[in-house]
Protein backbone atom coordinates (compact mmCIF):
# COMPACT_ATOMS: atom_id res chain seq x y z
CA UNK A 1 0.00 0.00 0.00
CA UNK A 2 1.00 3.33 -0.82
CA UNK A 3 0.19 6.40 1.14
CA UNK A 4 -0.24 9.78 0.19
CA UNK A 5 3.05 11.58 1.84
CA UNK A 6 2.35 13.30 4.94
CA UNK A 7 5.47 15.58 4.34
CA UNK A 8 6.10 16.81 0.88
CA UNK A 9 8.79 19.57 -0.31
CA UNK A 10 8.73 20.55 -4.21
CA UNK A 11 11.41 21.77 -5.88
CA UNK A 12 12.12 24.78 -3.00
CA UNK A 13 14.29 27.29 -3.07
CA UNK A 14 15.33 29.90 -0.05
CA UNK A 15 17.72 32.38 -0.64
CA UNK A 16 17.90 35.27 2.29
CA UNK A 17 18.48 38.95 0.99
CA UNK A 18 21.84 40.40 1.96
CA UNK A 19 21.69 43.27 4.46
CA UNK A 20 24.64 44.66 2.74
CA UNK A 21 23.92 46.50 -0.79
CA UNK A 22 25.86 45.02 -3.60
CA UNK A 23 25.88 41.33 -2.47
CA UNK A 24 24.15 38.95 -3.70
CA UNK A 25 21.18 37.37 -2.03
CA UNK A 26 22.35 33.57 -0.06
CA UNK A 27 20.54 30.82 -1.00
CA UNK A 28 20.13 28.19 1.37
CA UNK A 29 17.93 25.50 -0.33
CA UNK A 30 18.47 25.02 -4.01
CA UNK A 31 15.73 23.30 -5.16
CA UNK A 32 14.92 20.40 -2.63
CA UNK A 33 12.54 18.09 -3.27
CA UNK A 34 11.11 15.63 -0.32
CA UNK A 35 8.56 13.30 0.50
CA UNK A 36 7.84 11.21 3.52
CA UNK A 37 5.56 8.81 4.57
CA UNK A 38 3.42 8.43 7.33
CA UNK A 39 5.18 6.32 9.68
CA UNK A 40 8.73 6.90 8.95
CA UNK A 41 11.70 8.14 10.74
CA UNK A 42 13.25 10.24 8.99
CA UNK A 43 16.78 11.20 9.31
CA UNK A 44 17.82 14.77 7.72
CA UNK A 45 21.32 15.17 7.86
CA UNK A 46 24.02 17.62 6.68
CA UNK A 47 26.64 19.59 7.49
CA UNK A 48 26.44 23.04 9.65
CA UNK A 49 24.69 25.47 7.25
CA UNK A 50 23.54 22.71 4.97
CA UNK A 51 20.29 24.30 5.47
CA UNK A 52 18.63 21.81 7.38
CA UNK A 53 17.09 24.44 9.70
CA UNK A 54 15.91 25.98 7.09
CA UNK A 55 13.91 24.28 5.65
CA UNK A 56 12.42 23.29 8.86
CA UNK A 57 11.68 26.88 9.36
CA UNK A 58 9.84 26.79 5.36
CA UNK A 59 8.04 23.52 7.02
CA UNK A 60 6.78 25.48 9.76
CA UNK A 61 5.60 28.63 8.13
CA UNK A 62 8.93 30.97 9.81
CA UNK A 63 10.24 31.77 6.05
CA UNK A 64 8.26 31.95 3.05
CA UNK A 65 9.92 29.77 0.18
CA UNK A 66 11.42 32.20 -3.08
CA UNK A 67 9.83 29.69 -5.23
CA UNK A 68 8.48 25.84 -4.61
CA UNK A 69 6.06 24.52 -2.24
CA UNK A 70 5.73 22.36 1.20
CA UNK A 71 2.68 20.83 2.30
CA UNK A 72 1.82 18.68 5.42
CA UNK A 73 -0.77 16.41 5.27
CA UNK A 74 -1.50 17.32 1.87
CA UNK A 75 -2.27 20.90 3.09
CA UNK A 76 0.00 23.84 2.44
CA UNK A 77 2.47 25.21 5.01
CA UNK A 78 0.59 29.09 4.41
CA UNK A 79 -2.42 27.50 6.24
CA UNK A 80 -1.93 27.75 10.48
CA UNK A 81 -4.28 24.42 10.41
CA UNK A 82 -1.47 22.72 8.48
CA UNK A 83 0.09 23.05 12.07
CA UNK A 84 -2.57 21.12 13.92
CA UNK A 85 -1.06 17.70 14.41
CA UNK A 86 2.58 18.27 14.23
CA UNK A 87 5.10 18.68 17.22
CA UNK A 88 8.24 20.93 16.55
CA UNK A 89 11.29 20.96 18.60
CA UNK A 90 13.63 23.86 17.66
CA UNK A 91 17.24 24.06 17.14
CA UNK A 92 17.85 25.71 20.24
CA UNK A 93 15.23 25.65 23.27
CA UNK A 94 13.59 28.83 24.11
CA UNK A 95 10.50 29.08 26.64
CA UNK A 96 8.97 31.36 28.68
CA UNK A 97 11.64 31.43 31.75
CA UNK A 98 9.23 33.00 34.45
CA UNK A 99 6.32 30.14 33.74
CA UNK A 100 7.05 26.32 35.00
CA UNK A 101 7.19 23.58 33.03
CA UNK A 102 3.33 22.83 33.76
CA UNK A 103 2.30 26.18 33.09
CA UNK A 104 3.75 26.27 29.50
CA UNK A 105 2.36 22.84 28.68
CA UNK A 106 -0.75 24.18 29.83
CA UNK A 107 -0.79 26.94 27.88
CA UNK A 108 0.11 25.11 24.49
CA UNK A 109 -2.29 22.57 25.53
CA UNK A 110 -4.85 25.56 25.73
CA UNK A 111 -3.55 26.93 22.06
CA UNK A 112 -4.28 23.14 20.08
CA UNK A 113 -7.75 23.16 22.13
CA UNK A 114 -7.72 20.50 24.62
CA UNK A 115 -10.38 19.83 26.84
CA UNK A 116 -8.61 20.58 30.63
CA UNK A 117 -9.01 16.93 32.06
CA UNK A 118 -7.28 15.79 28.67
CA UNK A 119 -4.62 18.28 29.13
CA UNK A 120 -4.19 17.24 32.85
CA UNK A 121 -3.61 13.69 31.76
CA UNK A 122 -1.59 14.12 29.03
CA UNK A 123 0.68 16.91 30.86
CA UNK A 124 1.44 14.50 33.73
CA UNK A 125 2.21 11.27 31.37
CA UNK A 126 4.19 13.52 29.11
CA UNK A 127 6.79 15.26 32.33
CA UNK A 128 7.13 11.53 33.51
CA UNK A 129 7.79 10.58 29.90
CA UNK A 130 10.69 13.20 30.13
CA UNK A 131 11.28 12.76 33.72
CA UNK A 132 10.33 16.37 34.81
CA UNK A 133 7.81 15.35 36.87
CA UNK A 134 9.99 16.19 40.07
CA UNK A 135 10.82 19.70 38.68
CA UNK A 136 7.03 20.18 37.53
CA UNK A 137 6.06 23.45 40.02
CA UNK A 138 9.64 24.98 39.28
CA UNK A 139 10.08 28.58 37.41
CA UNK A 140 11.98 27.38 33.49
CA UNK A 141 14.84 29.65 33.90
CA UNK A 142 15.88 27.68 36.91
CA UNK A 143 15.87 24.54 34.36
CA UNK A 144 19.71 23.00 33.19
CA UNK A 145 19.87 22.80 29.79
CA UNK A 146 19.50 19.47 29.37
CA UNK A 147 16.17 20.49 31.57
CA UNK A 148 15.33 23.01 29.03
CA UNK A 149 15.87 20.42 26.17
CA UNK A 150 13.42 18.13 27.68
CA UNK A 151 10.53 21.00 28.11
CA UNK A 152 11.13 21.15 24.34
CA UNK A 153 10.21 17.74 23.69
CA UNK A 154 7.58 18.05 25.83
CA UNK A 155 5.60 20.64 23.97
CA UNK A 156 6.37 19.07 20.59
CA UNK A 157 4.23 15.77 22.08
CA UNK A 158 1.39 18.11 24.17
CA UNK A 159 -0.90 17.56 21.24
CA UNK A 160 -0.29 14.03 20.22
CA UNK A 161 1.23 14.42 17.47
CA UNK A 162 0.86 12.41 13.88
CA UNK A 163 4.53 14.25 12.36
CA UNK A 164 7.41 15.43 14.82
CA UNK A 165 9.80 17.91 13.18
CA UNK A 166 12.55 17.60 15.32
CA UNK A 167 15.64 19.82 14.88
CA UNK A 168 18.56 18.43 16.93
CA UNK A 169 16.86 16.72 19.63
CA UNK A 170 19.37 14.97 21.46
CA UNK A 171 21.78 18.50 21.22
CA UNK A 172 23.01 19.12 24.57
CA UNK A 173 21.64 16.22 26.59
CA UNK A 174 23.89 13.33 28.00
CA UNK A 175 24.46 10.45 27.26
CA UNK A 176 21.58 8.86 28.74
CA UNK A 177 19.33 11.52 27.61
CA UNK A 178 19.97 10.52 24.10
CA UNK A 179 19.57 7.45 24.99
CA UNK A 180 15.54 8.11 25.78
CA UNK A 181 15.34 10.33 23.28
CA UNK A 182 16.12 7.72 20.93
CA UNK A 183 13.51 5.41 23.11
CA UNK A 184 11.15 7.92 22.30
CA UNK A 185 11.58 8.47 18.96
CA UNK A 186 11.18 4.73 18.62
CA UNK A 187 8.14 4.25 20.82
CA UNK A 188 6.51 6.92 18.52
CA UNK A 189 7.67 4.76 15.45
CA UNK A 190 5.69 1.94 17.17
CA UNK A 191 2.65 4.05 17.67
CA UNK A 192 2.48 4.77 13.51
CA UNK A 193 3.86 8.24 14.05
CA UNK A 194 5.64 9.99 11.57
CA UNK A 195 9.37 11.49 12.85
CA UNK A 196 11.37 13.94 10.50
CA UNK A 197 14.52 15.27 12.26
CA UNK A 198 18.12 16.16 11.94
CA UNK A 199 20.97 15.51 14.10
CA UNK A 200 24.49 15.50 13.68
CA UNK A 201 24.86 11.86 15.74
CA UNK A 202 25.14 9.39 12.88
CA UNK A 203 25.53 6.64 14.87
CA UNK A 204 22.67 7.48 16.27
CA UNK A 205 20.58 8.32 13.20
CA UNK A 206 21.78 4.66 12.57
CA UNK A 207 19.78 2.82 14.73
CA UNK A 208 16.38 4.99 14.47
CA UNK A 209 16.31 6.17 10.87
CA UNK A 210 14.19 4.08 8.22
CA UNK A 211 15.11 6.80 5.76
CA UNK A 212 17.69 9.52 5.56
CA UNK A 213 18.40 12.66 3.18
CA UNK A 214 21.80 14.19 3.48
CA UNK A 215 21.64 17.50 2.38
CA UNK A 216 24.97 19.69 1.28
CA UNK A 217 25.24 23.27 0.41
CA UNK A 218 21.21 23.54 0.43
CA UNK A 219 20.81 20.52 -2.44
CA UNK A 220 20.14 16.65 -2.03
CA UNK A 221 23.02 14.81 -2.07
CA UNK A 222 21.92 11.68 -1.46
CA UNK A 223 18.62 10.00 -0.50
CA UNK A 224 17.15 6.42 0.24
CA UNK A 225 17.37 3.33 3.54
CA UNK A 226 20.71 3.70 5.10
CA UNK A 227 21.64 0.23 3.81
CA UNK A 228 20.64 0.97 0.35
CA UNK A 229 23.25 4.04 0.71
CA UNK A 230 26.08 2.10 2.99
CA UNK A 231 25.86 -0.36 -0.20
CA UNK A 232 25.57 2.14 -2.76
CA UNK A 233 28.76 4.39 -1.68
CA UNK A 234 30.54 1.26 -0.91
CA UNK A 235 31.06 1.92 2.65
CA UNK A 236 30.17 0.11 6.10
CA UNK A 237 28.92 2.83 8.14
CA UNK A 238 26.67 6.00 7.59
CA UNK A 239 29.25 8.27 8.70
CA UNK A 240 31.99 7.35 5.88
CA UNK A 241 28.87 7.53 3.26
CA UNK A 242 28.15 11.13 4.76
CA UNK A 243 32.48 11.97 4.72
CA UNK A 244 31.81 10.66 0.95
CA UNK A 245 29.96 12.62 -0.08
CA UNK A 246 31.28 15.76 1.46
CA UNK A 247 34.44 14.83 0.26
CA UNK A 248 32.71 14.72 -3.26
CA UNK A 249 31.62 17.66 -3.36
CA UNK A 250 34.68 19.33 -2.81
CA UNK A 251 36.87 17.01 -5.28
CA UNK A 252 34.06 18.22 -7.80
CA UNK B 1 -5.26 -1.34 15.50
CA UNK B 2 -1.93 -1.91 13.57
CA UNK B 3 0.47 0.37 12.82
CA UNK B 4 -0.12 0.45 9.15
CA UNK B 5 -4.01 0.85 9.56
CA UNK B 6 -2.90 3.97 12.08
CA UNK B 7 -0.70 5.42 9.81
CA UNK B 8 -3.85 4.89 7.20
CA UNK B 9 -6.29 6.67 10.04
CA UNK B 10 -3.52 9.69 10.09
CA UNK B 11 -4.65 11.29 7.08
CA UNK B 12 -7.72 9.96 6.74
CA UNK B 13 -8.18 11.74 10.19
CA UNK B 14 -6.56 14.86 9.40
CA UNK B 15 -8.76 15.06 6.11
CA UNK B 16 -11.91 15.18 8.22
CA UNK B 17 -11.03 17.71 10.98
CA UNK B 18 -9.70 20.18 8.51
CA UNK B 19 -12.00 19.87 5.85
CA UNK B 20 -14.86 22.14 7.51
CA UNK B 21 -12.64 24.82 7.62
CA UNK B 22 -11.29 26.39 4.58
CA UNK B 23 -14.36 26.06 2.88
CA UNK B 24 -16.31 29.20 2.71
CA UNK B 25 -18.49 31.07 5.13
CA UNK B 26 -18.75 27.52 7.17
CA UNK B 27 -14.57 27.61 7.68
CA UNK B 28 -15.10 30.99 9.34
CA UNK B 29 -17.68 30.01 11.92
CA UNK B 30 -15.03 26.74 12.56
CA UNK B 31 -12.25 29.04 12.80
CA UNK B 32 -13.66 31.81 15.06
CA UNK B 33 -13.75 30.04 18.57
CA UNK B 34 -10.15 28.71 17.77
CA UNK B 35 -9.10 32.72 17.47
CA UNK B 36 -10.43 33.70 20.24
CA UNK B 37 -9.19 30.93 22.39
CA UNK B 38 -6.08 31.34 21.27
CA UNK B 39 -6.39 35.23 21.38
CA UNK B 40 -7.14 34.24 25.15
CA UNK B 41 -4.23 31.96 25.73
CA UNK B 42 -1.40 34.00 24.69
CA UNK B 43 -3.11 37.21 26.65
CA UNK B 44 -2.62 34.97 29.94
CA UNK B 45 0.73 34.61 29.32
CA UNK B 46 1.33 39.24 28.69
CA UNK B 47 -0.75 38.48 32.71
CA UNK B 48 1.22 35.70 34.23
CA UNK B 49 4.81 37.61 33.19
CA UNK B 50 3.28 41.14 34.49
CA UNK B 51 2.38 39.75 38.11
CA UNK B 52 5.57 38.23 38.22
CA UNK B 53 7.65 40.93 37.33
CA UNK B 54 7.94 43.72 40.20
CA UNK B 55 7.06 47.03 38.03
CA UNK B 56 3.24 47.07 38.67
CA UNK B 57 3.50 46.89 42.23
CA UNK B 58 6.47 49.23 42.35
CA UNK B 59 4.32 52.01 40.50
CA UNK B 60 1.22 51.08 42.79
CA UNK B 61 2.97 51.51 46.09
CA UNK B 62 4.91 55.05 44.46
CA UNK B 63 1.40 56.44 43.67
CA UNK B 64 -0.24 55.70 47.03
CA UNK B 65 3.37 56.95 49.02
CA UNK B 66 3.07 60.10 47.61
CA UNK B 67 -0.32 60.52 47.63
CA UNK B 68 -0.47 59.72 51.34
CA UNK B 69 2.43 62.43 51.67
CA UNK B 70 0.51 64.84 50.23
CA UNK B 71 -2.68 64.05 52.02
CA UNK B 72 -0.69 64.08 55.46
CA UNK B 73 0.20 67.91 54.61
CA UNK B 74 -3.03 69.32 55.14
CA UNK B 75 -4.57 69.18 58.96
CA UNK B 76 -7.28 71.50 58.23
CA UNK B 77 -8.94 70.21 55.52
CA UNK B 78 -9.34 72.78 53.17
CA UNK B 79 -11.19 72.34 50.18
CA UNK B 80 -8.18 74.13 47.93
CA UNK B 81 -5.84 71.19 49.60
CA UNK B 82 -8.77 68.72 49.01
CA UNK B 83 -8.41 69.66 45.36
CA UNK B 84 -4.58 69.59 45.22
CA UNK B 85 -4.38 65.99 46.44
CA UNK B 86 -6.72 64.31 43.66
CA UNK B 87 -5.11 66.25 41.47
CA UNK B 88 -1.94 64.80 42.63
CA UNK B 89 -3.25 61.10 42.88
CA UNK B 90 -5.03 61.46 39.19
CA UNK B 91 -2.14 62.77 37.82
CA UNK B 92 -0.01 59.55 39.44
CA UNK B 93 -2.52 57.20 38.07
CA UNK B 94 -2.48 59.07 34.41
CA UNK B 95 1.26 59.07 34.69
CA UNK B 96 1.48 55.49 35.73
CA UNK B 97 -0.97 53.72 33.86
CA UNK B 98 0.50 55.48 30.63
CA UNK B 99 3.84 53.70 31.81
CA UNK B 100 2.41 50.50 32.37
CA UNK B 101 0.57 50.22 29.37
CA UNK B 102 3.40 51.27 27.17
CA UNK B 103 6.19 49.58 28.14
CA UNK B 104 4.31 46.74 29.25
CA UNK B 105 2.98 46.86 25.15
CA UNK B 106 6.31 47.59 23.67
CA UNK B 107 8.49 44.93 24.62
CA UNK B 108 5.80 42.17 24.15
CA UNK B 109 6.87 41.07 20.97
CA UNK B 110 10.12 42.14 20.49
CA UNK B 111 11.12 40.27 23.33
CA UNK B 112 9.28 37.15 22.14
CA UNK B 113 11.51 37.48 19.26
CA UNK B 114 14.32 37.80 21.19
CA UNK B 115 14.29 35.02 22.87
CA UNK B 116 12.90 33.18 20.06
CA UNK B 117 9.81 32.12 22.23
CA UNK B 118 8.12 33.16 19.28
CA UNK B 119 9.13 30.10 17.44
CA UNK B 120 7.27 27.29 19.51
CA UNK B 121 4.75 29.33 19.46
CA UNK B 122 4.29 30.33 15.91
CA UNK B 123 4.65 26.20 15.42
CA UNK B 124 1.35 25.88 17.43
CA UNK B 125 -1.79 26.62 15.05
CA UNK B 126 -2.04 30.07 15.55
CA UNK B 127 -1.50 32.83 13.41
CA UNK B 128 0.51 36.30 13.44
CA UNK B 129 -2.47 38.09 14.01
CA UNK B 130 -3.54 36.02 16.64
CA UNK B 131 0.00 36.29 18.27
CA UNK B 132 -0.39 40.44 17.69
CA UNK B 133 -4.11 40.46 19.03
CA UNK B 134 -3.56 38.09 22.50
CA UNK B 135 -0.73 40.94 23.23
CA UNK B 136 -2.95 43.77 22.80
CA UNK B 137 -5.19 41.61 24.94
CA UNK B 138 -3.19 40.95 27.88
CA UNK B 139 -2.21 44.36 27.69
CA UNK B 140 -5.14 45.91 27.91
CA UNK B 141 -6.82 43.62 30.63
CA UNK B 142 -3.47 43.71 32.77
CA UNK B 143 -3.95 47.45 32.32
CA UNK B 144 -7.33 47.36 33.27
CA UNK B 145 -6.46 45.61 36.67
CA UNK B 146 -4.31 48.68 37.04
CA UNK B 147 -6.71 50.81 36.61
CA UNK B 148 -8.78 48.67 38.99
CA UNK B 149 -6.86 48.81 41.59
CA UNK B 150 -5.47 52.93 40.99
CA UNK B 151 -9.25 53.74 40.72
CA UNK B 152 -10.37 51.94 44.18
CA UNK B 153 -7.37 53.54 45.76
CA UNK B 154 -8.23 57.32 44.20
CA UNK B 155 -11.85 56.33 45.59
CA UNK B 156 -11.13 55.87 49.02
CA UNK B 157 -8.87 58.98 48.61
CA UNK B 158 -11.35 61.45 47.89
CA UNK B 159 -14.17 59.92 50.19
CA UNK B 160 -12.18 60.18 53.14
CA UNK B 161 -11.13 63.61 52.05
CA UNK B 162 -14.35 65.09 50.33
CA UNK B 163 -16.87 62.77 51.96
CA UNK B 164 -18.01 63.09 48.62
CA UNK B 165 -17.84 59.33 46.70
CA UNK B 166 -18.50 60.69 42.87
CA UNK B 167 -18.81 56.87 42.41
CA UNK B 168 -20.70 57.48 39.19
CA UNK B 169 -18.37 59.70 37.96
CA UNK B 170 -15.18 57.57 38.82
CA UNK B 171 -16.69 54.67 37.35
CA UNK B 172 -16.81 56.85 33.85
CA UNK B 173 -13.28 58.21 34.40
CA UNK B 174 -12.22 54.81 34.56
CA UNK B 175 -13.82 53.45 31.79
CA UNK B 176 -13.05 55.97 29.50
CA UNK B 177 -9.17 55.95 31.09
CA UNK B 178 -9.15 52.47 29.99
CA UNK B 179 -10.38 52.55 26.85
CA UNK B 180 -7.53 55.29 25.91
CA UNK B 181 -5.13 53.26 27.10
CA UNK B 182 -6.22 50.32 24.73
CA UNK B 183 -5.80 52.87 21.65
CA UNK B 184 -2.40 53.70 23.03
CA UNK B 185 -1.66 49.69 23.40
CA UNK B 186 -2.81 49.36 19.67
CA UNK B 187 -0.34 51.88 18.86
CA UNK B 188 2.69 50.23 20.93
CA UNK B 189 1.75 46.92 19.53
CA UNK B 190 2.13 48.35 15.70
CA UNK B 191 5.12 50.63 17.01
CA UNK B 192 6.66 47.40 18.20
CA UNK B 193 6.48 45.46 14.88
CA UNK B 194 7.17 48.22 13.19
CA UNK B 195 10.39 49.76 15.28
CA UNK B 196 13.25 47.06 15.81
CA UNK B 197 14.39 48.18 19.22
CA UNK B 198 12.11 47.92 22.04
CA UNK B 199 13.23 51.30 23.16
CA UNK B 200 13.42 53.74 20.47
CA UNK B 201 9.61 52.15 19.97
CA UNK B 202 8.74 52.90 23.44
CA UNK B 203 10.35 56.21 23.30
CA UNK B 204 8.76 57.17 20.12
CA UNK B 205 5.48 56.36 21.38
CA UNK B 206 6.03 58.24 24.60
CA UNK B 207 6.75 61.26 22.50
CA UNK B 208 3.47 60.51 20.40
CA UNK B 209 0.40 59.77 23.28
CA UNK B 210 2.27 62.65 25.37
CA UNK B 211 2.13 65.15 22.07
CA UNK B 212 -1.32 64.12 21.86
CA UNK B 213 -2.80 64.71 25.16
CA UNK B 214 -0.75 67.62 25.61
CA UNK B 215 -1.39 69.65 22.36
CA UNK B 216 -3.45 67.20 20.19
CA UNK B 217 -6.74 70.14 20.88
CA UNK B 218 -4.50 72.69 20.06
CA UNK B 219 -3.36 71.60 16.00
CA UNK B 220 -6.09 73.35 14.40
CA UNK B 221 -5.44 76.66 16.54
CA UNK B 222 -2.15 76.28 15.56
CA UNK B 223 -2.42 75.58 12.43
CA UNK B 224 -4.77 78.82 11.46
CA UNK B 225 -1.42 80.80 12.04
CA UNK B 226 0.50 78.64 9.26
CA UNK B 227 0.93 79.57 5.81
CA UNK B 228 -0.14 76.96 2.98
CA UNK B 229 1.08 74.04 2.80
CA UNK B 230 1.82 73.42 6.37
CA UNK B 231 -1.65 74.89 7.21
CA UNK B 232 -3.05 71.73 5.24
CA UNK B 233 -0.92 69.07 6.80
CA UNK B 234 -1.42 70.17 10.16
CA UNK B 235 -5.20 70.03 9.80
CA UNK B 236 -5.15 66.69 8.24
CA UNK B 237 -2.97 65.62 11.39
CA UNK B 238 -5.37 66.89 13.28
CA UNK B 239 -8.33 65.11 12.05
CA UNK B 240 -6.52 61.85 11.68
CA UNK B 241 -4.77 61.64 15.13
CA UNK B 242 -6.76 59.66 17.72
CA UNK B 243 -7.53 62.54 20.18
CA UNK B 244 -6.47 60.79 23.73
CA UNK B 245 -6.84 64.53 25.33
CA UNK B 246 -10.77 63.56 24.81
CA UNK B 247 -10.88 60.84 27.54
CA UNK B 248 -9.56 63.01 30.15
CA UNK B 249 -12.02 63.34 32.39
CA UNK B 250 -9.78 64.62 35.75
CA UNK B 251 -10.91 68.33 35.97
CA UNK B 252 -14.51 66.97 36.38
CA UNK B 253 -13.17 64.40 39.39
CA UNK B 254 -11.12 67.50 41.01
CA UNK B 255 -14.10 69.74 41.20
CA UNK B 256 -16.75 67.49 41.71
CA UNK B 257 -18.14 68.80 38.87
CA UNK B 258 -20.54 65.31 38.39
CA UNK B 259 -20.43 62.79 35.61
CA UNK B 260 -20.81 63.31 31.99
CA UNK B 261 -23.88 62.61 29.83
CA UNK B 262 -24.13 58.41 29.36
CA UNK B 263 -24.84 59.17 25.09
CA UNK B 264 -21.49 61.20 25.37
CA UNK B 265 -19.71 58.19 27.11
CA UNK B 266 -21.12 55.62 24.65
CA UNK B 267 -19.88 57.75 21.68
CA UNK B 268 -16.39 58.07 23.29
CA UNK B 269 -15.66 54.41 23.51
CA UNK B 270 -16.94 54.00 19.90
CA UNK B 271 -14.50 56.32 18.83
CA UNK B 272 -11.69 54.58 20.79
CA UNK B 273 -12.95 51.03 19.54
CA UNK B 274 -12.60 52.67 15.98
CA UNK B 275 -9.15 53.60 16.12
CA UNK B 276 -7.96 50.99 18.09
CA UNK B 277 -9.24 47.96 15.84
CA UNK B 278 -7.00 50.76 12.46
CA UNK B 279 -3.77 50.40 14.82
CA UNK B 280 -4.24 46.49 15.64
CA UNK B 281 -5.34 45.46 11.80
CA UNK B 282 -2.37 47.39 10.86
CA UNK B 283 -0.32 45.77 13.35
CA UNK B 284 -1.84 42.27 11.69
CA UNK B 285 -0.90 43.40 8.26
CA UNK B 286 3.04 44.44 9.52
CA UNK B 287 3.40 41.17 11.42
CA UNK B 288 2.87 39.24 8.55
CA UNK B 289 4.69 40.48 6.44
CA UNK B 290 7.63 40.57 8.46
CA UNK B 291 9.97 37.58 8.23
CA UNK B 292 10.43 36.50 11.97
CA UNK B 293 14.13 34.68 11.82
N1 LIG C 1 18.08 34.75 8.44
C1 LIG C 1 19.11 34.44 7.66
N2 LIG C 1 19.69 35.39 6.90
C2 LIG C 1 20.72 35.09 6.08
N3 LIG C 1 21.24 33.86 5.96
C3 LIG C 1 20.72 32.86 6.69
C4 LIG C 1 19.62 33.10 7.59
N4 LIG C 1 19.31 31.93 8.18
C5 LIG C 1 20.17 31.01 7.69
N5 LIG C 1 21.02 31.56 6.81
C6 LIG C 1 22.08 30.87 6.04
O1 LIG C 1 21.52 29.75 5.40
C7 LIG C 1 22.42 28.66 5.43
C8 LIG C 1 21.74 27.45 6.02
O2 LIG C 1 21.52 27.64 7.39
P1 LIG C 1 20.77 26.59 8.31
O3 LIG C 1 20.57 27.19 9.63
O4 LIG C 1 19.58 26.10 7.58
O5 LIG C 1 21.85 25.41 8.41
P2 LIG C 1 21.76 24.03 9.19
O6 LIG C 1 21.83 22.97 8.17
O7 LIG C 1 20.60 24.01 10.10
O8 LIG C 1 23.11 24.04 10.00
P3 LIG C 1 23.45 23.50 11.51
O9 LIG C 1 23.78 22.08 11.37
O10 LIG C 1 24.63 24.31 11.89
O11 LIG C 1 22.26 23.76 12.35
C9 LIG C 1 23.62 29.12 6.24
O12 LIG C 1 24.65 29.44 5.33
C10 LIG C 1 23.16 30.35 6.96
O13 LIG C 1 24.19 31.27 7.08
MG1 LIG D 1 20.34 23.84 12.09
Amino acid sequence: MTLAPILKIESLHVAFRSRELGQEAKLAVKGLNLAVSPGEVFGFLGPNGAGKTTTMNVLLGFVPPTSGNAFLFGVNVREPIARQRIGYLPELTYYYKFLTAEEILRFYAKIFGLRSSLADQRINSILKLVELDHARKRPIKTYSKGMQQRVGLAQALINNPDLLILDEPTSGLDPVGRMKVREIIQRLKNDGKTVFFSSHELGEVETVCDRVAILCDGQLKAEGKVEQLVRAYQCTTLEQVFLKIIDYKLAA
Amino acid sequence: MSAAAKRFRTIIDFRREIAPIGSGLAGLTAAAPSALRNIHAIGGIVIKELCRRKDFYVLFVLTALITALMGSVSFFNEVKVVRYVKEICLLLIWISSLVIAITTAARQIPFERENRTLFPLLAKPVTRGQVALGKFWGCWLATGLALFVFYLFFIVVSATRDHDLALVASLQALTLHWCMLGVVIAITVLGSLVFAAPSSNNTITIVVVAGILLLGRHLNKVALRLDEPLQSILYSIYYIIPHLELYDMRDLLIHSWGSIPWLVWLGAIAYAIVYAVLFLFAACLVFQRKPVN
